[in-house]
């Protein structure tokens, strides 16, 4: 069409071999990776460029943009903490901020199911308006559809951001080096158990809440006192802080070791995670974001973060290393190690 | 088969005598206690729970002597350096500085 | 006490390891085999091996009820929840393991009612709250889990809930541990017992191991004291040329066992003449079966089961690393063909399974290796 040779546009190998589509591939883990990498990015993300990241950079008239979409499908609707309709604003708001991008508009879609009270609509617009309002972007319009009932569990929102890039702050795999440090911004696991329990399913209670929240202003404070020195960043969500940190070794080629006892934990989050035999590191987090800054530049990094609301329980999980190449290592006070890998599918319950 | 963790009794269920309710870190889940009928448990009781039925009662005396134990082990052996630190020991060397002829 | 950090000490680790290292004899190389997949587990998680001397190999045993069930059975089960009224009901560690038509989550994705619980009570929970539908549920597990199976039946008699049944896959762990002995292969120095099976069968189905065969039985907790104790144990009968057995655990194992869960299990189950395990083949009096007070709750009695069975690839060695003959890297599907994300036996979907205990937490680590993540199957 516009003089390509055509082997470019959709013709690079299908490696996506699953027949059908299930849970899984929307788990966030593995299975996610393999059908982006595997059907989407040979098909359509031709031009994005080498490694798929939270947003995409797009020039206009030499002018660079990021520009970011996500879509949230979430049972319960509504749960302690928040509602799918402030993790939409938030979602987005987060994904541009950890590409270095302060986002400035936003369009939004809904599905809904044929039946969905509309109070129940009504409160989710509503708390999109006030995480718009108290994020500072401004929501510009968006669209509509209704699917029958059975279908949308209630509703699906899909949200599109667009924002303006931090002066100074770039974030690429490729600039990470041996020696780099790992910062985490809170407490890890909150969101994906809170879901857990809500639904109901495993008959758990505990007092738990979805850390939901946009952190542009602590990547903005980080940025300010450390922006040379941020090499990456990123939010940990479905697939949680293993999944990311794997993505980040095999992006960049280094190992990630962490140190278990510096990763932030609330006790209710260790204890449903002890009885239902899941890892904390592959749950869902809704408000945190993950940075690998510059040895020089950490301590003023952490710091900017530790100053900032909400940033108090930020802290150094770890470094980067070149071993273990291309994987993430976990440590114990008392000298023993392992790997902590990529989830593969959903988090599941064991009783084994 | 093993997944089995502690917790502890917070609540005996007032309409059914089989059940409770037990706490794991703040996360409160309701389990049977059909399996220690002979020997029932009562609030602030800690049992091990296996999918979502209470398997024993924890004997903390037995728990805290497990930790003695533990913190002794090694210690027989540092006695025993401190017996041979008044000697030579197998290398010919004079363990106790203070020991070596001045 | 909260019975886990206190037994998780790091200081208390490094004073155990050192008591290891002084007692393990240097010209000896120790093979010990923990036989529940729980303390695989453990041991992996917590890099338990990164603190012990290197003339101590740990064997893994065949304490893994998911990975000793034969696919036939998954298929067998699946067929049940064909029907469109039936709700298959499972623990999560059943979820991604293969039938020969896909695992009960692909079945799910193919439109058959598959639902994850937490306990059997969950699942006759789900028949009281669904009662147009049948709820199956699919039991696995040794005797730690089979009390809890069978009391559930004992209360969906008593309150006569008709839309519900087990489809039982218990298992006992004794006739395993003689598989093991009896195995020409197997040369082992002794045992980590079971924690929690021992919790309900006591430690004195153990004895026999120690007396007749000369092999001491030190039966574990999980946390990494326990296990680091338990080895301490070990090796000081292993240096006094002794064999006992005993109980570490003792803070929730009792040497008789829990009289009451016994009893459950007597009142709804009873042995079944022989059962095939995955890898072992078929071993007599090692499974239990609902006994016909309870037939109308016993799955394999009121629904046509096809008694499906499957044998393993020729390729997959599964039951030579299920007796701890051969390490999961050793196994030539291991890696390549066989991974979590596309297992092939069931020691690779397990989180307990050694495969998978040892690919996610030790292979690369060893190997260092580049993974390319986006390789398919």
């Amino acid at each position: 069409m516009n003089g390509k040779p055509a082997v470019e546009s959709g013709r690079a190998a299908i490696r996506f071999r699953d027949p059908q589509i299930e849970m899984a591939h929307g788990a966030g883990g593995k299975a996610s990776r393999r059908l982006v990498e595997g059907l989407f990015a040979p098909i359509l993300f031709q031009n994005a460029g080498e490694f798929l990241g939270d947003a995409a950079r797009v020039r206009i008239d030499g002018y660079a943009l990021a520009l970011t979409t996500d879509s949230f499908v979430v049972k319960p609707l509504r749960f302690p903490g928040g509602s799918i309709g402030e993790l939409a604003v938030n979602g987005t708001m987060n994904d541009l901020a950890v590409s270095g991008a302060k986002g400035q508009a936003m369009v939004v879609t809904f599905v809904l199911e044929e039946g969905l009270p509309t109070t129940d609509l009504e409160a989710e617009v509503r708390a999109m308006a006030d995480a718009a309002e108290r994020s500072g972007v401004a929501i510009v319009g968006g669209d509509t559809k209704v699917v029958e009932r059975g279908k949308a569990d209630g509703m699906y929102i899909t949200t599109t951001g667009i924002g303006r890039f931090m002066p100074q702050v770039t974030v690429d795999a490729r600039s990470v080096r041996a020696g780099d440090k790992v910062i985490l911004s809170g407490p890890i696991g909150d969101h994906g158990i809170t879901i857990l329990l809500a639904r109901g399913e495993l008959d758990l209670e505990a007092d738990l809440a979805s850390d939901t929240r946009c952190i542009l202003p602590l990547v903005e404070a980080m940025a300010r006192e450390a922006a040379p020195g941020v090499r990456w960043m990123r939010d940990p969500t479905r697939g949680g802080v293993a999944t990311t940190l794997n993505e980040l070794a095999r992006d960049c080629g280094l190992g990630i070791v962490l140190s278990e006892e510096e990763i932030p934990m609330r006790d209710e989050v260790r204890g449903a995670c002890e009885l239902l035999g899941l890892d904390p590191l592959h749950i869902a987090n809704e408000g945190q974001f993950l940075a690998v800054v510059a040895p020089e530049y950490a301590d003023a990094a952490l710091n900017a973060v530790n100053q900032a609301e909400g940033g108090e329980d930020a802290c150094i999980i770890g470094e980067v290393r070149s071993e273990p190449a291309c994987a993430v290592l976990v440590t114990t006070r008392y000298g023993g190690s392992r790997i902590v890998d990529m989830l593969v599918g959903d988090p599941l319950p064991r009783i084994c | 088969m093993c997944l089995a963790i502690p917790g502890k009794i917070v609540e005996l269920d007032p309409n059914a005598a089989h059940l409770g309710t037990v706490e794991v870190a703040g996360v409160r889940r309701k389990v049977d206690l059909g399996l220690l009928e002979e020997d029932m448990p009562v609030a602030g009781d800690w049992v091990l729970i296996h999918v979502g039925f209470a398997m024993t009662k924890i004997s903390e005396q037995d728990a805290v002597e497990q930790m003695n134990l533990l913190q002794m082990l090694g210690e027989a052996e540092q006695a025993m350096q401190e017996v041979r630190g008044y000697g030579v020991d197998e290398s010919g060397e004079h363990r106790r500085e203070s020991l070596r002829p001045s | 006490m909260r019975y886990v950090d206190e037994f998780r000490d790091p200081e208390l680790i490094t004073k155990a390891s050192e008591e290891i290292y002084r007692l393990a004899d240097p010209d000896r190389h120790y093979r010990i085999m923990e036989v529940c997949g729980g303390h695989t587990h453990a041991i992996y998680r917590f890099g338990l091996k990164d603190v012990l001397p290197s003339n101590i190999e740990l064997i893994h045993g065949p304490g893994c009820p998911v990975c000793v069930l034969p696919m036939g059975r998954i298929d067998d089960g699946l067929a049940v929840a064909k029907d469109s009224d039936v709700i298959f009901a499972a623990f999560g560690d059943m979820m991604r393991v293969p039938g020969t038509h896909g695992s009960p989550f692909e079945h799910k994705a193919r439109g058959t009612d598959v639902r994850i619980v937490y306990s059997p009570a969950d699942a006759l929970q789900l028949a009281r709250k669904n009662p147009e539908k049948h709820v199956m549920f699919f039991a696995i597990g040794f005797e730690t889990t089979a009390p809890s199976t069978a009391l559930t039946l004992m209360r969906a008699k008593v309150e006569g809930i008709k839309n519900f049944s087990v489809f039982c896959n218990h298992v006992t762990i004794i006739p395993a541990i003689r598989a093991i002995l009896d195995s020409p292969d197997m040369r082992l120095d002794g045992f980590i017992g079971p924690g929690h099976v021992s919790t309900v069968i006591g430690c004195r189905p153990y004895e026999w191991i120690a007396r007749k065969e000369g092999k001491p039985v030190v039966t574990s907790g999980f946390e990494p004291l326990d296990l680091l104790q338990s080895l301490v144990m070990l090796l000081r009968q292993l240096r006094a040329g002794e064999a006992r057995v005993e109980n570490q655990y003792k803070r929730v194992v009792p040497w008789e066992g829990n009289r009451a869960a016994l009893k459950a299990m007597a009142e709804v189950f009873q042995l079944r003449a022989y059962f095939e395990w995955r890898g072992l083949g078929f071993i007599s009096q090692s499974a239990l079966k609902i006994r016909d007070e309870y037939a109308e709750w016993d799955a394999e009695q009121r629904f046509p089961i096809p008694g499906t069975r499957v044998t393993d690839p020729k390729a997959a060695q599964c039951g030579e690393v299920l007796k701890g003959v051969l390490k999961p890297a050793q196994c030539k599907l291991f890696g390549n063909d066989c991974t979590p994300e596309h297992p092939i036996g069931a020691l690779m979907v397990s989180s307990e399974g050694s495969c998978a205990a040892y690919y996610n937490y030790e292979h690369r680590k060893a190997a260092a290796m580049v993974t390319s993540i986006s390789s398919v199957a």
